[in-house]
């Protein structure tokens, strides 16, 4: 790791003044992805403004027909909250998919989203439940928050202070992890929205994105079976060593059919 | 540099490191303990896992500074007295080890499943040591320690 000067920060607004003081600083909270990334060099900030303390950024709650996600709310809370598992079991039960049970018990929801990795978990709630993100400056909705690869509508200095999520009529969650990173190689997060079916899918592209043919199929019917010849374009698709272009679209498709036995109750 | 005050293993220590160290080296280099291992360098292994404010974390992916004020429990802070912690005991007794390079961070991660799951089932267990990687065993062996170690553990919670 290059060397770095560490700032822990009193309060939002100390966090936001060090971002724009030092355009080299980076924000650390669970410092999950960050801390690896640091060792291997890969980035070189100058600072590191810890908000992993900021009661601010903390809670869990439901109100107004939302669960209320504290950005600094770590995944092992997420996983383990009866009011999680109230509100959406299926978000409860993403998080206990993420990472492993040290990178739970560190890792934190306002990390994951801001991140953007695109084989993460939580973009796919995120953008499935057409949830807002609320920052320090404004409120955010998923569609325009995602912005591809590592990429979000986050601003210099713009911090994430807790994710909305509106309560879903049903939601379910599915995915195909790598054996060794746990991380997505698909997964597909479904939901019945107040809106429509959403269907949200990560791992498989260069950033999670909407199934809006499948959205469009399920729409008529909420059945593993509508899936069935329904497009995706997999042209943008992942194409590694883990996984062709081509496994990863009918892993996309299987994941899918998964949560939809979930939603209707099969397992 | 920054000046670190950490609570390991029941004892208060300050050190004055660089921003950059990582708690793991804190542990090794600053204050000689060693059985917090470091098996690589991508936050996969595990071996490094100690207990920070009651909750299991990997060592190497954590600053020092980012544990100032907190509780740390370290492999060394498990056996009392010269007695063995149960977990220790149960991986002896069950041979959840080879080489052994892997076995502080098994140690300190099982410590934390039972802590959330006491009567865990197999399932619960690889589900739990996800975050640990074992070169020798094949982990047959380290599952069955788990389950020992639940069954000396259960009601005696410490």
């Amino acid at each position: 790791m290059y060397a770095l000067k560490y700032v822990q920060a009193k309060s939002l607004k100390e966090a936001g003044r060090l971002l724009s003081a030092n355009p080299e600083a980076k924000l650390i909270s669970g410092g999950m992805t960050l801390i690896p990334t640091l060792k291997q060099r890969l980035a070189k900030p100058t600072h590191l403004v810890d908000i992993a303390q900021l009661a601010e950024l903390r809670g869990i709650a439901v109100k107004g027909g939302k669960l209320l996600l504290g950005a600094g709310t770590k995944h092992h809370d997420v996983a383990t909250s009866a009011v999680v598992k109230k509100a959406i079991p299926a978000v409860a039960y993403l998080a206990e998919l993420i990472g492993d049970p040290q990178v739970r018990n560190c890792g934190t929801i306002g990390g994951s989203v801001a991140n953007n990795d695109p084989a993460a978990d939580y973009p796919a709630a995120v953008l499935g439940l057409d949830a807002t993100v609320v920052t320090t400056k404004r409120q955010i909705a998923a569609d325009a928050f995602f912005q591809g690869l590592f990429t979000t509508a986050l601003e210099e200095g713009e911090i994430i202070v807790r994710i909305e999520l509106p309560l879903p009529k049903r939601a379910a969650y599915a995915k195909f992890h790598h054996p060794a990173s746990g991380y997505a190689m698909a997964g597909v997060f479904i939901a019945q929205t107040a809106g429509g079916v959403r269907v949200a899918v990560t791992g498989a592209g260069p950033g999670v994105f909407r199934w809006k043919e499948a959205e469009a199929a399920l729409a008529k019917s909420l059945k593993p079976a509508a899936l069935e010849g329904v497009k995706l374009d997999a042209r943008e698709f992942n194409d590694d060593i883990h996984a062709n272009r081509e496994y990863r679209a009918n892993l996309v498709r299987v994941m899918a059919k998964r949560a939809l036995e979930k939603l209707s109750g099969k397992k | 540099m920054a000046k670190v005050t950490i609570k390991v293993n029941g004892k208060n220590h300050t050190k004055t490191v660089e921003d950059r160290t990582l708690l793991a080296n804190f542990l090794r280099d600053e204050l000689g303990l060693t059985g917090t291992h470091v098996g690589c360098d991508t936050s996969q292994c595990g071996c490094c896992t100690v207990h920070v404010d009651g909750r299991a974390v990997k060592s190497c992916s954590m600053l020092a500074v980012q544990a100032h004020g907190a509780e740390v429990v370290t492999i060394e802070g498990l056996a009392k007295k010269g007695k063995l912690h149960p977990i220790q005991r149960a991986f002896s007794e069950c041979h959840g080890l080879q080489c052994g390079f892997c076995t502080p961070g098994m140690i300190m991660a099982t410590a934390g499943l039972l802590k959330d799951n006491p009567n865990p089932t197999e399932d619960d267990i690889i589900h739990g040591l996800e975050g640990n990687l074992c070169r020798c065993t094949g982990y047959i062996n380290i599952v069955k320690a788990v389950k020992m170690s639940a069954k000396l553990m259960r009601g005696k919670a410490r």
